[in-house]
C-alpha cells in the first residue's frame, strides 16, 4: 500500500533529530509538526521571524501579529524568540538551521530542487524563502508524491522545471518510497507497496538499494 | 535629530513621484495600512514599491496598487490567494515585477542600511533569478553578486515608540521593519503608542532612534489587534507612559 499524506508526514517527523532547529514549508510540510514526538525538543523556525513556534492559534488565541510563513495565525511556546528578516535568513544561509522540509515539483539524482515555478508563461513568478532555505539548511528534506498527476516521475535525471537550488536535497519522502541522496547517488531507504525492481523500471534513474530491502 | 511626531498625512507628504518606497509587513502582519492610506490620499505616483508581498485583499498595499500609483513592485512572493489586485495589473501589463528571494530581499536592504556596496550570496545560484548576475567561487562554493536596495522612504509599523524614535515591535509583525528602517533616506514608523523618553527599556529597543525620522501614532491599526492599553504581558515598555493622540504635533 502506498502511504497517505499523514503517513508521509510521520515518516519525515521520525527522521528529524531530537532538539533540531527545523523549518517546515508552507502546505503539506506544515503537517509534519503534528507527528513530532512529544518531548523531542524540536524547535520550529518560521522565516517571518520566530523560533519556538507553537501550534495553530484558535479562537481567542488568534492574533494578526503572530503568524507563520503561510500567514496562518499560530501560537508561541515558552522559550520562543522573535527577530527581523535579515536575522531570520542569516539563520538559514549561515548554516544554523538543522533541517528544512519542503514540497517539490521535481528533485534530480544530484539533489537539485525545483519547487517554485513550472515555467508556465502565464504564471506569476513567486519564490518566497524557498531558495534561501534550499541552500541554507544543513539538511533539506523533500516531501512529495513520487509521480505527478500525469504519471511522470518527479525524481528525475535532471530537473526540467526552473531550479530552486542546486545539489541541496538530502532526503526525499514519497508515498511509495523514501530515498537518500548523497555522494553514492540515490539510495532507496524504504519502499511502501512497491518493489525495488518496480521502482527501477518506473524511474529513469540509477538506484542503489539499502541492504535491508 | 530625533524623530518628529506627525499626523499620517504630513508624514507621507515627503514621498515624491517616482520614489522608491519600502513598505514593511509580511502579509498584513506589520503592514502600515494607515500610512499607505495617507500615501494614497497624498497622491504621489510612478512609485517603485519594495515589500515582501504585492498586496492582500483590497486594503493597504493592494489599495495603493489599485489606485494606479505603482510602476514597479520588488518582492519575493506576489502570488497569493488574495492578491487579485496585483494579478490583474500584472496580467494586463500595467505593472513591472522584480522577484527577489526573500533572504536576498532582506539582505539587500540590510546592505543599503549598513553601507555595503554589494555582497556575494549563495541564494539563487544556478536558478533563473541569478541569470545575468556576476558570480564568484569562494572557498569552493559559488555565490551571486547582489546589490543594495535603497529606499527614498520607508513606511513601517512598529508597536511602541518613545519620543526619541526608539522602536519596539510586536511578535512576527517585526519582520522587515527593522531592516527597512535602516535602508531609506526617510523612515516613517506607524506605532500604536508613543511613550515618554525613558519609558522604553534601552535593552529592549529593537530599532534605535537614529534610523527613525517620523512617528505617526495610530491607536487601533487596521492590521493588528495589538492591545493599546499597557498590558502586563507585553512588557518592553516599563511604566505606563503617556500616549500621544494621532494628530499630536511636536516641534522638531
Amino acid at each position: 500500500m502506498s502511504l497517505s499524506r499523514e503517513e508521509m508526514a510521520a515518516n519525515v517527523a521520525r527522521d528529524i533529530p531530537d532538539g533540531a532547529y527545523v523549518n517546515l514549508g508552507i502546505g503539506q510540510p506544515t503537517t509534519v509538526a503534528d507527528y513530532l514526538r512529544p518531548g523531542s525538543g524540536v524547535i520550529l523556525h518560521t522565516e517571518n521571524g520566530m523560533l519556538g513556534m507553537g501550534p495553530p492559534a484558535t479562537g481567542h488565541e488568534i492574533d494578526p501579529d503572530l503568524t507563520n510563513a503561510g500567514k496562518q495565525p499560530v501560537t508561541e511556546l515558552p522559550g520562543a524568540s522573535y527577530f527581523h528578516h535579515a536575522d531570520s535568513f542569516a539563520m538559514m544561509r549561515g548554516g544554523h538551521l538543522d533541517v528544512c522540509v519542503m514540497g517539490a515539483f521535481q528533485v534530480s539524482v544530484t539533489g537539485d530542487l525545483a519547487n517554485w515555478s513550472t515555467g508556465a508563461p502565464d504564471a506569476i513568478p513567486a519564490v518566497g524563502g524557498a531558495m534561501d532555505l534550499a541552500i541554507g539548511a544543513k539538511q533539506v528534506f523533500v516531501m512529495m508524491t513520487l509521480f505527478a498527476k500525469d504519471g511522470r516521475p518527479k525524481l528525475v535525471p535532471e530537473c526540467t522545471y526552473p531550479l530552486t537550488g542546486r545539489g541541496c536535497v538530502s532526503r526525499v519522502y514519497t508515498d511509495v518510497a523514501t530515498f537518500a541522496i548523497g555522494a553514492e547517488g540515490v539510495r532507496v531507504v524504504e519502499t511502501f507497496g512497491i518493489s525495488v525492481e518496480e521502482l527501477i523500471s518506473s524511474l529513469c534513474i540509477p538506484l542503489v538499494s539499502s541492504p535491508e530491502i | 535629530m530625533t524623530a518628529v511626531i506627525m499626523a499620517a498625512a504630513e508624514a507621507v507628504s515627503v514621498v515624491k513621484d517616482g520614489d522608491t518606497v519600502l513598505v514593511g509587513g509580511f502579509g498584513m502582519a506589520g503592514m502600515p495600512v494607515e500610512l499607505i492610506d495617507a500615501l494614497i490620499e497624498h497622491g504621489a505616483g510612478d512609485l517603485t514599491i519594495v515589500s515582501n508581498n504585492a498586496g492582500n485583499g483590497d486594503t493597504g498595499l493592494a489599495a495603493l496598487l489599485a489606485a494606479g500609483r505603482v510602476r514597479k513592485v520588488v518582492c519575493s512572493f506576489p502570488r497569493q490567494s488574495d492578491s487579485w489586485v496585483f494579478d490583474g495589473l500584472y496580467r494586463a501589463g500595467k505593472i513591472e515585477l522584480e522577484v527577489v528571494p526573500q533572504g536576498n530581499l532582506a539582505e539587500r536592504m540590510r546592505a543599503a542600511g549598513a553601507g555595503i556596496g554589494a555582497f556575494f550570496s549563495p541564494t539563487g545560484v544556478g536558478t533563473p533569478l541569478a541569470e545575468g548576475k556576476e558570480s564568484r567561487v569562494i572557498d569552493g562554493r559559488e555565490y551571486v553578486l547582489e546589490y543594495p536596495i535603497r529606499g527614498d522612504v520607508a513606511l513601517i509599523r512598529a508597536h511602541v515608540a518613545d519620543r526619541m524614535g526608539n522602536l519596539v515591535y510586536r511578535k512576527t509583525a517585526r519582520n522587515f521593519g527593522p531592516v527597512m528602517a535602516t535602508a531609506a533616506a526617510v523612515t516613517i514608523a506607524q506605532v500604536s503608542r508613543i511613550v515618554d523618553i525613558g519609558a522604553l527599556d534601552p535593552e529592549a529597543v529593537v530599532t534605535p532612534a537614529i534610523f527613525v525620522n517620523r512617528l505617526v501614532a495610530v491607536s487601533a491599526p487596521a492590521a493588528s489587534s495589538a492591545p493599546t492599553a499597557p498590558a502586563a504581558s507585553s512588557a518592553p515598555t516599563a511604566p505606563a507612559a503617556s500616549s500621544a493622540p494621532a494628530d499630536r504635533q511636536e516641534p522638531a
